[in-house]
C-alpha cells in the first residue's frame, strides 16, 4: 500500500520467484520456474492445466512449505521461507482459490474479518467490527448489508467478499485463481475493474485465467508456463482504444509450445463403420435448476475410433460423461445413446455398464476405485457376474481372471492380493482401465486418464488406448491435454459451455484451432 | 507344488510371522486372555460347565456383533439395538402369554418385526439421507419408549418353556457320560472343515494358482481338528453342545460365506469402502446400505428372543447398553471406523474377547467398577493398535490379511488362494 499510482516506487519488484524446483512422487511440477512481479501490476500467468500455475502459486503462499521446494522467494528484494499460509498473509500475499474459502452461515462482515475481529481482551467489538467490515465493503465496491449470511450472495458477490477479506489482512499481492470461472460476463467486468482500481491504489496481483481476452485488457504483463517452465513472459500495453499490444495467437503458441511431441503410439487398427450415436444429449445442473451443464450434444463414433473431446475446465465435459453413465450426475433433460440407430437402456449404472458402456472417471482414487481393496476384487467389481455362479464368486476363477487382467494392463503390484491404495498414480489408472475392460465395453469413457501421471506410464496407457481401439471398442477420450488429444484421438470435438462448438479431424487439427474451438462461447458450431 | 518357495525358509518363517501378528493380532491376544485367566482362576475358565456358560452368556452379543460388523462395514452406525432388542422382547413375550400364541408362530413374527423396524432405520439412511447416528439414536430413544409403553413399565415373566428351551436347552442325548451327539457333531464339522480346506488347495492348483506346501496345510488341518475336538470333548463332557450354541455356528459359517464369497457380500465392502466408486461400478449403493439395516433388524430380534428367553422375562430395561458391546466387539475385531473393512470372524472374536474378560473378571471377583474400566482400555488399545500397525505397514505388505482387511476371499494370501480357506476353518473352531 506504498503508494497509489501504478509506476513501482521501491526500486526493484515487488516479488521475484527464482528457478522454483518442485517434484511430487513420479511427476516434475515446477522445473526452473522464474517470476517477477513489479509493485502495484496486474500480472497474468498462463499456460494449460497442469502446466504448474497453481503448484507455483501454492509454493508462493506457502501451501507447499519453505523446503518442499528449491529455489528462491523474494519479496521486497528479501528472502523469504513461508512455512504455511498465514506466513505468506502476514508478509502480505492472500490467495483466492477458485473454491471459495468463506463459511457460508456466517454474516458478509463476519467473514470478511473471520481471525481479524476488532476485540479488546478477546473479546468481539462488534460496532468496530460491523464499521470497519464496512469500510473494506466499501473498498470493493459491494453494497451489501454487512450483516447478510454469506449464503445468500451470489457467486460475484462473494468474489468480493473474498477479495475484500484479503484487503482486511493488509495485501499487498492478491492471488487470483481463475476468479471469474463461475462469473457471468457482467460479474466478470466488475471484478477485473476492481482489479485495476486496486492497482491503483498500490496492490499488485497475479491474475490465474484461461479466458485470454479478459486477461489481455487487465494485465500490464503476462507469464506464459509449459511443462513446469517459464516459456517466456511478454509486457502488455493498450493504445488508446484498449487493443493490447500482444495478441491472442502469440500466447496461445506460447501456452501449446510449436513442437509437438511425438510421444504416442501409432494407430494400429483400422476404423469400422459407425456404431455409437448421442443424440441432443441435455443435462441440467443437480441442483442449481434450468442451468445446462451439457447443451443438445451430439456425437457419433465408429467402431475402433478414438474420438478426442476438448475443452476448458468447467466446459461441461465430465459432466456429460458421467450424465452418459447411467446418468450419474445432473438432472437428465432428454436426449439419448443409440447403437446402431437403436436406443440404449442408459437410466441406472447397471443397465448403461450392461449395454456395454464403461466409464473411467477423472477423480480415479475416489470415483474409479475402493482404494482399501485388493486389485483382485477392484478388477471384478463392475463384472461380478462374470466370476459368480448365482451369487457365488469362485475364488480361483476370480484371481485368475484379475490376473489376466492386470497382466494385459501391464500392472506392476507384488500380486493381485496387493491394495491399490499402495500402487503408484499409473499402475492404479491401469487398475481402472483393467476393471472397465474385464466388463467388455463397446464403448469405453476415458475421462483425464493420464491426469497426474508420469511419462513413462503415459506411454503404457497410450499404448493399451490403441490396442483397445484396435480390438474394436469405440474410445471416447476426454483431455485437458492437447498434445495427447492431437497425438491419440481421430477425430477431436471441442466443447464449450456445454455445448459442442466444433469438430475436427486428427490430421487437420492443430492446437491453435482448438483453443479456439474451446474458447468459443455462445457460438454456433 | 510341495515347495513353492522362491525365498528362504528362514525369511519365509519371518514373513509369515510378521504377516501373523497383524492379521491374527486379535486371535493371538484372545489366547491369551484365555491364558490369563485360565491361571488367574486356578483353572475355573476352561472347565466344561463355564465353556458352556461362556457360550449362553454371550450368544446375544456375537449375534448382534454380527450384524453391527456388516452396519459399520458399510460405514454407519447401528445405536438402537439394544433398544430393539427390548422391544421385540416385549412383543414377543406378550404374544406368548397376553395373546397365548405358540412359540413357532411368535418366533417368525418376532424376526419380522425385527425386519420392519430395520426398513424403517433402512429407509431414513439409505434413501432419506439422514446420517446413521442420528436416525439409530432417535430408534434407540423410539423402541425404549416403545417397550415401556408395551410392557407398561412392567415385566412379564414367566415364559413358556417352548422359548426358554432357545437358550438354555441343550442338543438332545444326554444321559449321563459323554454326549455322543455332540462328539459326533464336532467329528463332521472337523471333517467337513478339513474336506473344505483340501479342496479350495486342490482347485487353486487346478487354476495354476501356486499353492502352499501340503505340510502347511496338513498342519492347519490337524490344528482346525485338535481346537474343535478339545473343545467339543469339553461341552460333551457337561451336558452337550447348548441349542445356541449351534444358531451361533449356523450364524458365523452363513455370514463368513455370505461376506466373503458371494456377490452380496463384495457389494456390501465396496460401498463401505467407496459409495462413489460402488456407485458407479453399478451398485445400487441405496439399496445396499438400506438391506443391511433391515439384516441389523432380524438379528436384533434375534438377540431379543435369545435375551428373553434366557431370562425367562421381558423387562423394560432389557438389552440396555448392548450397542455399545456390539459395536466394541466389531472395533476390537478389526473392523475400520471409516467403513469397507471388517470381518464376521473379526467380530465374533472381538465379541469373544470381551465376553472372556468379563467372564473370567467376575470369576477372580473383580468387581464391575474395575470389568468397565479394563473393558474400555482394551477397546481402546485394540484399536490404537491396530491403526499403529496399519501406519506402520503402511505400504501394504502383499501378505495375507484375513480380519483387519475384511477377510473375504480365499484369495488373501499373496499367492493365490492356497490355504485361506484352512484359516477359515481355523477361525471357526473356537465356536
Amino acid at each position: 500500500m506504498s503508494t497509489p499510482n501504478t509506476a513501482p516506487a521501491a526500486p526493484g519488484p515487488l516479488l521475484r520467484m527464482r528457478d522454483i524446483h518442485k517434484e511430487f512422487p513420479g511427476v516434475r511440477a515446477l522445473d526452473g520456474v522464474s517470476l517477477s512481479v513489479g509493485h502495484g501490476t496486474v500480472h497474468a500467468l498462463m499456460g494449460e492445466n497442469g502446466a504448474g500455475k497453481s503448484t507455483l502459486m501454492k509454493v508462493l503462499s506457502g501451501v507447499h512449505p519453505a523446503g518442499s521446494y528449491t529455489g528462491e522467494v523474494l519479496v521486497d528484494g528479501e528472502p523469504v521461507r513461508f512455512a504455511d499460509v498465514t506466513e505468506s498473509e502476514r508478509a502480505g500475499i492472500a490467495i483466492i482459490h477458485q473454491e471459495l474459502a468463506l463459511v457460508p452461515q456466517l454474516s458478509v462482515s463476519e467473514n470478511v474479518l473471520l481471525g481479524h475481529e476488532v476485540s479488546r481482551f478477546g473479546v468481539i467489538d462488534w460496532g468496530a467490527t460491523h464499521a470497519r467490515a464496512r469500510e473494506l465493503l466499501l473498498r470493493v465496491g459491494l453494497d451489501e448489508n454487512p450483516a447478510t449470511p454469506v449464503s445468500a450472495l451470489s457467486i460475484g458477490a462473494q468474489q468480493m467478499v473474498e477479495i475484500a477479506k484479503a484487503l482486511a489482512k493488509r495485501v499487498r499481492l492478491l492471488i487470483l485463481d481463475e476468479p471469474t470461472s463461475a462469473l457471468n460476463e457482467a460479474e466478470s467486468e466488475r471484478l477485473l475493474g476492481l482489479l485495476l482500481e486496486l492497482r491503483a491504489q498500490g496492490v499488485a496481483c497475479i491474475l490465474i485465467s484461461h479466458k485470454i481476452g479478459e486477461v489481455m485488457s487487465v494485465s500490464d504483463e503476462v507469464t506464459i508456463l509449459r511443462d513446469g517452465r517459464t516459456i517466456e513472459t511478454l509486457a502488455v500495453e493498450r493504445d488508446a482504444r484498449g487493443v493490447p499490444s500482444v495478441d491472442e495467437d502469440r500466447i496461445i503458441r506460447g501456452m501449446v509450445g510449436r513442437d509437438l511431441d511425438q510421444r504416442h503410439p501409432e494407430r494400429t487398427g483400422r476404423i469400422g463403420p459407425e456404431l455409437f450415436e448421442v443424440r441432443d444429449w441435455t443435462v441440467d445442473h443437480p441442483t442449481r435448476a434450468g442451468r445446462r451443464v451439457a447443451d443438445g450434444v451430439g456425437l457419433t463414433l465408429r467402431a475402433g475410433e478414438i474420438v478426442g473431446m476438448a475443452g476448458l475446465m468447467g466446459a461441461g465435459r465430465t459432466e456429460f460423461a458421467m450424465s452418459l453413465f447411467g446418468r450419474s450426475y445432473g438432472r437428465y433433460v432428454r436426449g439419448g445413446l443409440y447403437r446402431d440407430g437403436r436406443a440404449l437402456p442408459v437410466g441406472s449404472v447397471a443397465d448403461a455398464i450392461a449395454s456395454g458402456v464403461a466409464y473411467v472417471p477423472e477423480d480415479r482414487k475416489s470415483l474409479g476405485l475402493v482404494l482399501d481393496d485388493d486389485i483382485r476384487s477392484n478388477t471384478t467389481l463392475a463384472g461380478l457376474r462374470r466370476v459368480s455362479t448365482r451369487g457365488v464368486i469362485d475364488p480361483g476363477l476370480e484371481t485368475v481372471e484379475a490376473r489376466r487382467m492386470s497382466e494385459h494392463m501391464r500392472v506392476r503390484s507384488h500380486g493381485t492380493s496387493q491394495t491399490v491404495r499402495t500402487l503408484s498414480g499409473g499402475n492404479q489408472q491401469k487398475v481402472v482401465l483393467g476393471k472397465w475392460m474385464f466388463t467388455r465395453p463397446e464403448l469405453l469413457i476415458l475421462d483425464e486418464p493420464t491426469r497426474g501421471i508420469d511419462v513413462g506410464a503415459k506411454y503404457e496407457i497410450y499404448l493399451i488406448v490403441r490396442r483397445l481401439a484396435a480390438e474394436g471398442a469405440c474410445v471416447l477420450l476426454i483431455s485437458s491435454e492437447l498434445p495427447e488429444l492431437l497425438g491419440m484421438c481421430d477425430r477431436i470435438y471441442a466443447m464449450c459451455e456445454g455445448r459442442i462448438t466444433g469438430q475436427v479431424s486428427g490430421e487437420e487439427a492443430d492446437q491453435e484451432t482448438l483453443m479456439k474451438l474451446m474458447t468459443r462461447t455462445g457460438d454456433q458450431p | 507344488m510341495n515347495q513353492t518357495s522362491q525365498t528362504s525358509p528362514r525369511a519365509r518363517i519371518g514373513a509369515l510371522l510378521q504377516g501373523n501378528a497383524r492379521q491374527y493380532g486379535m486371535a493371538i491376544a484372545l489366547v491369551a486372555i484365555i491364558v490369563l485367566f485360565q491361571v488367574l482362576t486356578g483353572g475355573l475358565l476352561l472347565t466344561p460347565l463355564n465353556l458352556t456358560n461362556l457360550i449362553m452368556q454371550n450368544s446375544y452379543i456375537l449375534i448382534l456383533a454380527i450384524g453391527m460388523m456388516l452396519v459399520i462395514v458399510t460405514g454407519h452406525i447401528d445405536l438402537s439395538v439394544g433398544s430393539v432388542v427390548a422391544f421385540t422382547g416385549a412383543v414377543s413375550a406378550i404374544m406368548l402369554t397376553s395373546w397365548g400364541l405358540p412359540t413357532v408362530v411368535v418366533i417368525p413374527a418376532a424376526l419380522l418385526l425385527g425386519a420392519v423396524i430395520g426398513a424403517w432405520q433402512g429407509f431414513w439412511i439409505a434413501y432419506v439421507g439422514v446420517p446413521a447416528f442420528i436416525v439409530t439414536l432417535a430408534g434407540m430413544l423410539v423402541f425404549r419408549g416403545a417397550t415401556l409403553a408395551v410392557l407398561g413399565g412392567e415385566s412379564i415373566a414367566p415364559l413358556p418353556q417352548s422359548l426358554r428351551v432357545i437358550a438354555s436347552g441343550f442338543l438332545p442325548g444326554g444321559d449321563g457320560g459323554l454326549h455322543l451327539l455332540t462328539l459326533g457333531l464336532g467329528l463332521a464339522g472337523s471333517a467337513v472343515i478339513v474336506w473344505i480346506q483340501w479342496r479350495s488347495r486342490a482347485r487353486a492348483g487346478a487354476h495354476g494358482l501356486p499353492v502352499q506346501p501340503a505340510a502347511v496345510t496338513a498342519a492347519g488341518s490337524v490344528l482346525v481338528v485338535g481346537v474343535i475336538l478339545a473343545f467339543t470333548y469339553a461341552l460333551a463332557d457337561y451336558n452337550g453342545l447348548p441349542l445356541v450354541g449351534l444358531l451361533l455356528v449356523a450364524l458365523i459359517a452363513g455370514y463368513s460365506f455370505v461376506m466373503r464369497s458371494t456377490t452380496m457380500g463384495r457389494r456390501v465392502y465396496a460401498v463401505g469402502g467407496s459409495e462413489r466408486a460402488a456407485a458407479l461400478s453399478g451398485i445400487r449403493t441405496r439399496r445396499t446400505t438400506f438391506w443391511v439395516f433391515v439384516n441389523m433388524g432380524v438379528l436384533s430380534a434375534l438377540a431379543g428372543l435369545v435375551f428373553t428367553a434366557r431370562l425367562n422375562a421381558a423387562t423394560p430395561g432389557a438389552g440396555t447398553m448392548f450397542e455399545l458391546d456390539a459395536i466394541a466387539a466389531a472395533f476390537i475385531g478389526g473392523a475400520s471406523a471409516t467403513g469397507g473393512v471388517g470381518s464376521v470372524v473379526g467380530a465374533v472374536i472381538g465379541a469373544l474377547v470381551m465376553g472372556v474378560l468379563n467372564n473370567g473378571m467376575s470369576l477372580i471377583g473383580l468387581g464391575v467398577d474395575w470389568q468397565q474400566l479394563i473393558k474400555g482400555l482394551v477397546l481402546l488399545l485394540a484399536v490404537a493398535f491396530d491403526i499403529y500397525n496399519k501406519r506402520r505397514a503402511g505400504s501394504g505388505s502383499a501378505l495375507p490379511v484375513l480380519w483387519p482387511r475384511g477377510g473375504r476371499g480365499p484369495g488373501g494370501p499373496a499367492k493365490g488362494g492356497g490355504s485361506a480357506r484352512g484359516r477359515d476353518g481355523v477361525e471357526r473352531a473356537p465356536v
